[in-house]
């Protein structure tokens, strides 16, 4: 039962692109596409209720055993990490009702889109370091086909910078993988923690964890390995950067602080500092990058590397408060995000372009789209009562706790600079008239168009009021979560079952080269395979 | 044995870094084909190397017989190859189509997403 309750949420995804990749000709594509969404939620919820009544579920594929096989594992980051893709997923599935062109859907779009999501849950699902690398490969081979879908000039340019550069980062944690291997003979994440603290060359654990960070760095677009990022999420279709500002560099997030936590923590003075600084840089360079624009989407991407400065800082100061703070900051930061690049695609629709320059007068023809932009926008720059205010909140009062003057003040300054650019969106985009005197009012977008763009931007939006407004079970939600990071034991004991710390000696890789142990080796820890 | 597979991998990861330092798009390509396989070797190496004993199952029984060679890496290093080879081929074809569409393989000139901004 637990097995499949973790093995649905990435089922799900996977059998609905197949489907939707068989019907792609006919209409019927974007409502299987919606309808597996749809369930792919219900499977996601279903597994958070499970790990809210028992703590950190796992499960071993094909039976067997951990840490030979690959584990399924489900802890209260994993979860809500399940979820909140689940419902990016169905929003985007929703909008892209409206949005995605039948030209597009003839080209697979539904079933790119689908593996994308199951990428992404795999990705926040798995407990094997392997396995991990393998769901980047499906999120980042969807990413590459759905960035590129429709080829225009701008997609195919964007494309290529994006392709090469998550490309690198990839081998990097290939490289990575294989010294990790290596030095400790393991490769499941629970089973590396007492692995890597075993090893005598600490120094060289340090190396490998700086490949980690490396690899997880240009995912997760961290200063200043950050230049795919601005490059091309303003080029595909709407729906489709919506998914991507909310998902795909939180993957990369989400990596660092799993690794960040479970595994490399045998030298946080070095790690973790190096990771306060860029953080910090990451915010002041991504704020500043985006007052430089005055493209809509550009300036919202800009924001996604300043943003993602905050969650990383909450890994970096490394105190419960703080990773707390840096788990609510990445749910909150989804949701936000999402909605933001979901508005800017009608506001496109609406006033004919996102050059902040060429349109306008939004406000006066659009009040209800205008109303649903303040609520993410000021979310985003942390304006109390919503939940960006929570989630600011907590990482600063972390860092004012650890008396790290000088990272609380980049946070506040980059929260009143973030005020900046989106009252700069508010103004050219709602209020200013539209320069060629053109009215944007709705019907500028036929009603079978507009109706499902505007369902999951409304959603989203009270998504945000709910969380500004009762914050306390998902702050304690993340408490936990941060719990769990901080201490392991049961995400280790779920995964590996109750045993002695030190891995069985035969375990160990031995030096000499005829010293390896048969893989067959650990006497009745394996499955004997009968012919 | 090692030493000599740590060599082939550091002259691997040069040549790809000189490559991939290249402003064509194509040249940087190569250089991530090679960066790629050096990856590939180092998981290989991480098993250790165990020369002339494959990790076979005699006919007839459930565990291999005496030392053999570390399957694992082998399967991971299977996996990392296809995967890298659809990826590269995904490139290649980008590659293509923007060279068709941009008529450019030089990334200086590639400024279509990114345009360049008139000085005031």
């Amino acid at each position: 039962m637990t097995s499949w309750l973790l093995a649905l949420p990435i089922v799900i995804p996977f059998a609905t692109a197949v489907v939707a990749y068989l019907v792609r000709l006919s209409p019927a594509g974007r409502w299987v596409s919606l309808a597996g969404s749809a369930l792919a939620l219900v499977a996601a919820v279903a597994l958070l209720l499970e790990v809210l009544d028992q703590g950190v579920v796992a499960t071993q594929m094909s039976n067997w055993p951990a840490p030979f096989g690959i584990t399924l594992v489900a802890d209260f980051l994993g979860v809500v990490m399940v979820v909140i893709t689940a419902i990016t997923g169905l929003a985007t599935a929703i909008y892209a009702l409206g949005e995605i062109p039948e030209r597009l859907e003839r080209l697979g779009y539904h079933a790119l889109f689908q593996t994308l999501l199951a990428g992404v849950t795999g990705a926040f699902l798995t407990g094997d370091v392997f396995n991990l690398y393998v769901w980047f490969e499906v999120m980042l081979i969807s990413s590459f086909g759905l960035l590129v879908l429709g080829g225009s000039r701008e997609q195919l340019d964007a494309g290529i910078k994006y392709v090469a550069l998550n490309l690198v980062s990839t081998l990097v944690f290939l490289f990575g993988i294989g010294m990790l291997y290596g030095v400790t003979g393991t490769l499941n994440m629970a089973d590396l923690r007492a692995a890597v603290a075993a090893v005598e060359n600490q120094e060289l654990v340090t190396v490998i964890a700086m490949l980690f960070m490396v690899g997880f760095g240009v995912k997760a677009a961290v200063f200043p390995l950050f230049f795919w990022l601005p490059a091309s999420y303003h080029t595909p279709n709407f729906a489709v950067s919506a998914v991507f500002a909310g998902l795909l560099t939180k993957v990369g997030v989400y990596a660092l602080m799993r690794m960040f936590t479970l595994v490399f923590v045998g030298d946080v003075g070095f790690t973790h500092e190096i990771l306060i600084w860029v953080s910090a840089l990451t915010m002041l360079t991504g704020v500043l990058g985006a007052a430089a624009q005055t493209d809509f989407r550009k300036i919202l991407s800009f924001h996604i590397i300043s943003q993602i400065g905050y969650m990383t800082l909450g890994l970096a100061l490394y105190t419960p408060l703080a990773i707390m703070g840096g788990v609510f900051y990445l749910v909150h930061h989804i949701i936000v995000k999402a909605n933001l690049f979901l508005v800017s695609g009608v506001a496109d629709r609406l006033a004919g372009g996102t050059d902040l320059n060429r349109i306008g007068g939004l406000y006066k023809s659009s009040p209800l789209l205008a109303a649903l932009f303040v609520i993410p926008a000021f979310s985003l720059a942390g304006f109390p009562p919503l939940s960006g205010f929570w989630a600011k909140y907590l990482i600063v009062k972390a860092s004012i706790e650890l008396e790290a003057w000088t990272i609380a003040f980049v946070a506040l300054l980059v929260g009143a600079l973030t005020t900046f650019s989106m009252t700069k969106i508010w103004g050219m985009a709602f209020w200013k008239p539209h320069p060629d005197g053109y009215d944007p009012t709705p019907d500028r977008a036929p009603g079978r168009v507009r109706v499902p763009m505007m369902i999951p931007i409304i959603g989203l939006a009270a998504m945000t009021i709910v969380i500004g407004f009762f914050p306390e079970p998902f702050v304690r939600f993340a408490e936990i979560a941060a719990m769990q990071l901080l201490d392991p034991a049961a995400y280790v004991e779920a995964v590996l079952g109750a045993r002695p710390e030190a891995p069985p000696a035969g375990m160990q890789p031995d030096l000499s080269p005829a010293g390896q142990p048969a893989p067959a080796d650990p006497a009745g820890q394996q499955p004997v395979v009968r012919p | 044995m090692e030493a000599l597979t740590a060599l082939i991998i550091g002259l691997l990861v040069a040549a790809a870094i000189y490559l991939m330092l290249a402003r064509n798009f194509l040249r940087f390509l190569f250089g991530l084909i090679l960066l790629s396989n050096a990856a590939n070797l180092v998981i290989f190496a991480a098993g250790r190397m165990t020369a002339g004993a494959p990790a076979l199952v005699p006919y007839g029984q459930d565990a291999p017989v005496g030392v053999v060679g570390n399957a694992l890496p082998q399967a991971l290093v299977l996996t990392a190859i296809v995967i890298g080879f659809g990826l590269l081929a995904f490139t290649l074809a980008l590659a293509f189509e923007a060279h068709r569409r941009l008529r450019t393989m030089e990334t200086d000139r590639m400024r279509y997403a990114e345009p360049v901004e008139e000085r005031k």
